[in-house]
């Protein structure tokens, strides 16, 4: 990310548009200043800001960068990520960063790898299994547990269904309000899940990404079920503007999300996620 | 003692005319004669100078009293403090082009004029010095601010009277200025004692008719200080405030959040508040828009917002968020609470909460007076 | 692509919120560039209520059973409905007749009431049909009113301000006149979107722009009362141009203690 001037963003060319399902959307992104593309480079869990022409910014995870295009799969929820979802492919959009912290993935070699995500939470992690499931044989075990509300709530699931073939893999899937039990589905919160998950406790790492009070309630389950809170790391969301830890808004005790976060190991958190409304 | 000068108040013109000199537009305290209160404004002179004005400060009211005192600076403080002269309460960051399918950004010019600040009280130099740690010297650099903050000099007198609302004793901020100043003033009775702080502001006084500081003034200018040092209102010690994050359910905050009006006043005239949103401007036409930054406070709605939720949805959490933010969870972003004394909150709520007293009641260290009704200033009829 | 089609519809209101838009200056001359302003009793151009369109902008209150019919027949026609203004929004100031007995008052002052087919209330757009958004003020900001047109242009929704007016206020470097003069300026409860015009003047603020997000009428009120106000003129700050407005309704409720403005 340049210094100089950290808020202004570079234009940069949507080259393809994949819509995975209803409400989300991949974005493959090419700068058009090439050299602005070279020097790009990110570290999974990361985020940039993307700019809608004459509208705002939105701070999104990037899932990946092939070293000439970025990649970002975004859900549309709000009044920017829905109008950028119409944007045709050619069109151009302004983007700067990568911003934040990212997920412990050199720690985890060698280790058992959990991921654990809801609802909106499954894209900023997708990246990260990605990178995991192609080096593979880096990592131990690997789980992968995802609670939607309803099962056709717009998750990839060939892309699980894929998943759950690998070596050593497990996937475990829940739907919270659903009332039909699917093969391969749990109904229920993501806690139905975490019984069934098969991994060394002592020697693993887990990444969530999800509502805060999911991620509050399933860390501190691990945490009772002998979890290590130093192996449990968080992804939390906050309003993130500037993304350079000057306008304020991102505030989560000391913390600046954009800039200390977005990713937190469990400890530096914790105390914070029990206060309602802070 | 070599280092201390007298100059005549006579000669008050001439420094600000060394200063204009110099190259400076010169910013100092006038009466706001529309609105009331003294301001950090342009001035021509001396003349337009608060002479003889005094502040009387309480929570939620702001007066001034006229004195036959020839003095210039014996006011505690101003209205707002010397940040938007720095951080921008409203600014452009940059401008985009729409032009045949590509957009092209165009940063602002940021060419500061040079601006001189004279009169700058201790706590607006400490909570100076936090926005510099904000804005400067973390991994971003905030190029708008730094532009005006190096195109700064300034002058710097010591509080010849604390008001009722000052608290810098026990932040340890005042009332003396310690760094910070190119000049620093002592306003006595007839003259002001004169410190340089800076090669630029030894340069801008060279040419002054100063004279040797007497044993006389000096002792003068320690007692007037003395004297500011018997505040009124006193902050907990950073022990205390360390227990705040202890603190985060107490029943204080719902006490205090009826009587708050959430509207952010106090955040607006805070020396260190920060906070900022940023809002895009389009022309009606399409064809450009701008990208602004506005001053933003943790009592509005947006400030939280996340998709779908307001994380901070009501007063309750928004005064616990100012507060613990301020005097607690300044300490791990900046090394230090994020609190200088000046006692603006507290003057500038318009139902006159009194930050002190709240952080005191919040820590146990005071007892809620009862019955909790809002400050009543009765002697004064609204229209 | 066609030019939007935009119409402009008056209902019980002073027409003030039309005369700034047709006041706005040169912004005009771009604006009927962009759209098709094809409706506006003000200047002239009118279509009848059932005409499509994409963006109405209704000005006004509704205060007889004709209105509620014309109302519903612009609504089922119009993809995008937006108030315009305090008597769109709220009410407007002619909303304090609902607490008077509208009966009575007819009868006094016309000779032959029976020919008067008028509510008993002044009422908002949003009690009769949906709004998709409201701009408030008294009049309306032109400046709020061309970012809505540009953000449906643009194929977003407008921005919400619900922030006080005392954030603006300061962000202009004004001194506050509640705690300088100890002037009873609604301020602290009134919602942004005038830019603090009269406190920039040293005059205090009259609740145009309705009320505020997460405003406390309790704790301001008896501030008020503490600057010297009595109760009832406590009740009328709030009754005033948003009077309808549910915050203010309940304020002014909650400091009266005159029957006549209980309902």
């Amino acid at each position: 990310m340049k210094t100089d001037n950290a808020y202004l963003p570079w234009e940069a060319e949507i080259v393809d548009t994949i819509q995975e399902t209803p409400d989300i959307f991949t974005w493959k992104l090419r700068f058009t200043d090439r050299e602005v593309a070279r020097n790009y480079s990110f570290k999974h869990g990361q985020f940039n800001m993307l700019y809608l022409y004459g509208v705002g910014e939105v701070a999104i995870s990037v899932m990946s960068n092939d070293g000439e295009c970025i990649y970002h799969t975004i859900r549309a929820v709000g009044r920017i990520t829905k109008a950028m979802m119409k944007l045709p492919i050619g069109a151009h959009i302004g983007v700067r960063g990568p911003f934040g912290s990212a997920w412990p993935l050199d720690e985890a070699r060698g280790k058992d790898v959990v991921f654990v995500t809801a609802g909106l939470g499954c894209a900023p992690v997708t990246s990260s299994i990605k990178y995991v499931v192609a080096n593979r044989a880096a990592y131990g075990r690997l789980v992968i547990m995802q609670s939607v509300r309803h099962r056709n709530e717009g998750l990839w699931e060939p892309q699980y269904d894929e998943w759950r073939t690998l070596p050593d893999t497990q996937v475990l899937l829940t739907a919270s309000r659903d009332k039909t039990r699917w093969p391969h589905w749990s109904l229920g919160r993501v806690s139905v899940l975490l019984d069934e998950a098969q991994y060394d406790k002592q020697n693993c790492v887990v990444m969530m990404c999800g509502p805060d009070a999911m991620m509050a309630d399933t860390a501190r389950t691990l945490v009772e079920l002998g979890v290590p809170a130093e192996s449990l790391f968080v992804s939390l969301e906050r309003n993130m503007q500037c993304a350079v830890g000057h306008c304020g808004h991102c505030q989560l005790g000391g913390k600046f999300v954009c800039k200390d976060g977005p990713i937190f190991v469990w400890p530096q958190v914790a105390e914070l996620m029990r206060v309602k409304g802070y | 003692m070599s280092d201390m000068r007298y100059l005549p108040r006579a000669a008050l013109s001439g420094l600000i005319d060394a200063i204009r000199d110099a190259g400076y537009r010169v910013i100092g305290p006038r009466e706001e004669t529309g609105q009331g209160g003294l301001v950090y404004r342009e001035i021509d002179g001396v003349e337009d100078l608060p002479q003889g004005l005094h502040d009387r400060q309480e929570p939620g009211s702001y007066r001034l009293e006229k004195t036959g005192s020839p003095r210039y600076f014996a006011w505690a403080n101003t209205a707002s403090a010397i940040k938007p002269f720095v951080y921008a309460p409203r600014e452009k960051l940059w401008r985009v082009v729409h032009k045949e399918g590509r957009i092209h950004f165009e940063p602002v010019e940021r060419d500061a004029a040079k601006t001189a600040i004279l009169g700058v009280r201790a706590c607006d130099l400490a909570a100076l010095e936090l926005q510099d740690a904000h804005f400067l010297r973390g991994k971003f650099v905030d190029p708008y601010y730094k532009a005006r903050r190096e195109k700064l000099l300034l002058v710097a007198v010591n509080c010849s009277h604390a008001a009722a609302t000052c608290f810098c004793a026990s932040t340890g901020d005042g009332p003396e200025v310690s760094t910070g100043y190119d000049i620093l003033l002592d306003e006595l009775e007839d003259g002001y004692l004169l410190r340089v702080g800076s090669t630029r502001g030894a340069m801008i006084v060279a040419d002054l008719p100063l004279q040797a500081a007497t044993q006389g003034h000096l002792e003068a200018a320690l007692a007037q200080s003395e004297a500011c040092r018997a505040q009124q209102r006193v902050l907990p010690g950073e022990k205390d405030l360390a227990r705040l994050g202890e603190q985060l359910e107490s029943a204080r905050w719902t006490k205090v959040a009826e009587r708050c009006l959430s509207c952010g006043n106090c955040t607006a005239v805070c020396p260190t508040c920060f906070c900022h949103r940023e809002l895009e401007v389009p022309a009606l036409d399409g064809k450009s828009s701008e990208h602004w930054r506005d001053a933003d406070s943790c009592f509005s709605e947006d400030h939280s917002y996340i998709v779908g939720e307001v994380v901070r949805h009501g007063t309750r959490e928004r005064y616990r968020q100012w507060m613990t933010h301020k005097l607690f969870n300044w300490v791990p972003q900046y090394g230090r609470i994020g609190c200088t004394g000046c006692g603006r909150c507290t003057t500038w709520c318009p139902v006159g909460i009194d930050f002190v007293a709240e952080a005191n009641i919040v820590l146990g260290l005071a007892e809620a007076p009862e019955p909790e009704l809002p400050h009543v200033d009765g002697s004064e009829a609204a229209q | 692509m066609s030019k939007p089609r935009v119409a402009i519809h008056k209902f019980a209101s002073c027409s003030g919120c039309q005369l700034a838009f047709v006041n706005m200056g040169t912004e005009l001359v771009e604006l009927v560039k962009l759209v098709d302003l094809v409706h506006m009793a003000e200047v002239g151009h009118v279509l009848p209520d059932d005409a499509e369109m994409d963006i109405a902008f209704i000005e006004g209150s509704i205060t007889t059973p004709h209105d509620v019919e014309r109302l519903k027949s612009i609504r089922e026609h119009s993809k995008f409905l937006i108030t315009m203004g305090a008597c769109a929004t709220s009410g407007g100031i002619q909303a304090l007749r609902n607490n008077a007995d509208s009966a009575e008052w007819m009868r006094s002052v016309y000779a032959r009431p029976e020919f008067i087919h008028s509510l008993s209330t002044s009422g908002a757009i949003a009690n009769y049909v949906k709004v998709d958004f409201e701009l408030w003020g008294c009049p309306v900001s032109v400046r709020q009113m061309l970012s809505t047109v540009r953000s449906f242009l643009f194929g977003v929704p407008p921005q919400i301000q619900r922030e006080k007016v005392c954030q603006e206020c300061k962000r202009r470097g004004n001194n506050c006149i509640m705690v300088t003069q100890g002037a009873a300026c609604m301020g602290p409860v009134t919602r942004t979107g005038c830019g603090a015009l009269c406190p920039s003047f040293g005059a205090p603020c009259y609740t145009c722009y309705g009320p505020a997000e997460n405003i406390n009428v309790g704790s301001f009120g008896r501030r008020l009362m503490g600057l010297g106000l009595t109760q009832e003129q406590v009740v009328r700050k709030f009754s005033s141009i948003n009077n309808a407005a549910p915050a203010f309704s309940d304020a002014a409720k909650l400091f009266c203690s005159e029957p006549w403005m209980e309902e």
